[in-house]
């Protein structure tokens, strides 16, 4: 295989508070291949954002990275100065925020705000027709070239995100929940508009959610995150197939049926403090098959080409339910 | 956006002329709840000045029916409303017979060049100093230093005026000390005048300035605390902008259209708030004028003073009535 689009090592994301650090992202490793889609799923507060924002090395105080790599077309992101960085930003790594009827500034014309991140980057403004472009790639009117973001609908608004994040060809774009805003239908919507535009452009992605069979459609591969770290990678396929890791089985299991009723696999939260995970799995302490040597470290080793996972049990665990 | 509908301004024109109605009656009742009657006090002067005053009661009935109370309320009332219309409030009592608009003519560009001076520089630094204090890429000295020079907000602005006058006019003589401008230069539009009131009029603007902006700088603060934590901000970020265009055009812009409300609500307050300091740097002003109206309980020049201030404000309000969907589109001219 190529060398991937980006890499992320050992990357560590802590919240200080007065009681010690949250561990919100906590050691997390992946590759992004050139033109993948890479899917993170994990229940609110798994960490997911928070991974992402340490890629794009927006943390904010009390936040801080903690330590880790990132490596985006063979270059150290973090160990890059604050201007430099600027410098790559949405050029090479842009961002699909998560709550995009805020996401737009009120006082400034949609087309304003996608001519003023192409003038910094390229040091010229966009001409009309480049706008245009970028909106007919979405499916938005030209209508609204004029328009302020108020006057916009939720599924607009998220459609000129997507179109003002790949107004640059990015390498890699992150769609931070990009759809779960939105309603049902519109979210369809505008997830088919997000594969048309990626499979265009053949940009990578990481795709970051909940909603498991949205990423069966839209993903490569999976990534399971839980309590900050990754628990399990596997390509869709084979995740959906044979989930290698307890956790994953239960998200999985958890979408819901239409031919058939089960109860609810997932009845509580993430249950340890954060700040204080237990000693070995991360998942020890909800997970049904639980045993002596869980409270060893369980670092990601490979289950299958291509399927990596942090459980011990994962062989004598195949095909049980949970 | 655009132009301005009729309907909406004939709306706001109606509120506008209600607004001024009810405040120039409300500052026409108050003083006739006074027991003093304005004819004795102009009577008592007289008697001071020449030290007796035969037939009194004839002088007394003249003098009312020159300043109008002798006539049945309802009618003093509508010539008081008619008068205001054209800014005649009559003949001042303290200095009879002088009528009040005159007093006002000479009073009122004093006072507004100081006061819209004043109102700018505070205004601009105030917000720019809240926004300081928010924004991360702040030096770091501004996030220690302006908290620190918030204590001026607590100082009435009569001693910061007394403690710049001692600094800058007594021992530093950098500043003349007192007046609007200098004896020895023609006023008119000279070049030699012009630079004089600017001159003699910095010193009373900062005595303004430094007790106000501590103001617009704690609410410029709050507000660039809730922007700052709007997603469009983070976006911002993320695009790569560069910082200071982001304090800008995605901070500042958004923050700043409460505080332009504020503004005009402020400058009907300010010109009050300006008679102390007019008072101690002697400036020929509104301030010093309603000031001396009180000590001499002159009804007049009171009124005719808190109209013009009342109007002032209201214009103000209007203005920014109609100029606000143009700072702020998601703000439309409609009805009402």
């Amino acid at each position: 295989m190529s060398e991937p689009v980006l890499s992320v090592r050992g990357l560590k994301v802590y919240y200080a508070t007065p009681d010690g650090d949250v561990l919100a992202t906590d050691d997390i490793s992946f590759d992004l291949e050139r033109g993948e889609t890479l899917g993170l799923v994990g229940e609110s507060g798994s960490g997911k954002t928070t991974a992402t924002s340490g890629i794009l090395r927006m943390v904010s105080s009390p936040g801080r990275i903690a330590g880790g790599r990132v490596t985006l077309d063979g270059e150290d992101m973090i160990a890059l100065s604050d201007e430099e960085f600027r410098k790559r930003r949405w050029s090479k790594l842009a961002l699909i925020p998560q709550g995009a009827m805020n996401s737009l500034n009120p006082t400034m014309k949609i087309s304003a705000q996608i001519a003023d991140v192409v003038r910094t980057h390229t040091g010229a403004a966009p001409d009309r027709a480049r706008v245009l472009e970028l909106f007919q790639m979405v499916g938005l009117p030209e209508r609204i070239y004029e328009m302020y973001p108020h006057e916009l609908s939720g599924g607009m608004k998220q459609r000129v995100c997507i179109a003002m994040a790949v107004a640059l060809n990015p390498t890699v774009i992150i769609a931070d929940e990009a759809t779960s805003a939105l309603d049902v239908v519109v979210q369809r919507v505008v997830a088919q508009t997000l594969a048309k535009v990626r499979d265009a452009l053949g940009v990578s992605m990481i795709m970051i959610g909940h909603d498991m069979g949205l990423m069966a459609q839209m993903v490569d591969r999976i990534a399971v995150m839980y309590a900050g770290k990754i628990v399990e990678i596997a390509p869709v396929a084979d995740m959906f197939a044979r989930p290698g890791h307890p956790y994953s089985k239960i998200l999985i299991e958890s979408v819901p049926s239409l031919t058939e009723r089960r109860p609810m696999k997932i009845t509580e939260g993430i249950t340890h403090d954060p700040r204080n995970p237990p000693e070995g799995c991360i998942f020890q302490l909800r997970c049904p098959h639980v045993n002596d040597g869980c409270t060893k470290p369980q670092p990601m080793r490979e289950l299958r080409p291509g399927q990596t996972v942090a459980c011990h049990r994962a062989e004598e665990l195949e095909g049980a339910h949970v | 956006m655009g132009r301005i509908p009729r309907k909406y301004l004939i709306n706001r024109l109606i509120t506008l002329a209600l607004t001024v109605l009810i405040a120039a009656s409300m500052i026409w009742v108050i003083p006739r709840l006074s027991p003093v009657d304005p004819a004795e006090i102009a009577l008592g002067r007289m008697a001071s000045g020449a030290g007796a005053v035969a037939n009194a009661e004839e002088i007394l009935a003249q003098l009312r029916a020159q300043m109008g109370i002798d006539q049945p309320l309802i009618v003093q009332y509508f010539k008081y409303l008619k008068g205001a219309l054209v800014f005649d409030f009559g003949l001042s009592t303290a200095t009879f017979p002088t009528p009040v608009s005159a007093l006002i003519a000479q009073a009122l560009p004093w006072t507004l060049g100081l006061m819209i001076l004043s109102l700018v520089i505070t205004f601009v630094i105030g917000n720019l100093l809240g926004a300081l204090m928010v924004w991360d890429h702040s030096p770091k000295l501004a996030k220690v230093a302006i908290p620190a020079a918030m204590v001026f907000t607590s100082i009435p602005p009569i001693l910061s005026g007394l403690l710049l006058m001692w600094i800058f006019a007594a021992k530093l003589r950098w500043f003349p000390l007192t007046g609007a401008y200098g004896l020895t230069v023609d006023p008119g539009w000279n070049w030699a005048f012009v630079q004089s009131v600017l001159h003699h009029g910095f010193l009373p603007a900062m005595a303004i300035v430094i007790v106000t902006f501590g103001f617009w700088a704690l609410g410029m603060r709050g507000l660039m605390i809730t922007v700052q934590g709007e997603d469009y901000v983070k976006l911002a970020e993320a695009k790569g902008l560069k910082p200071r265009y982001i304090l800008y055009r995605y901070m500042i812009r958004n923050a700043i259209l409460p505080q332009i409300t504020a503004f005009a609500l402020k400058i009907g307050l300010l010109i009050a708030g300006q008679v102390l300091v007019e008072r101690i740097f002697a400036y020929n002003g509104m301030g010093k004028l309603l000031y001396d109206a009180i000590l001499d309980q002159d009804f007049p020049v009171i009124q005719g003073v808190s109209y013009v201030i009342i109007l002032i404000t209201a214009l103000s309000v209007f203005i920014v009535d109609l100029i606000y969907p143009f700072i702020d589109p998601r703000i439309r001219h409609e009805g009402g």
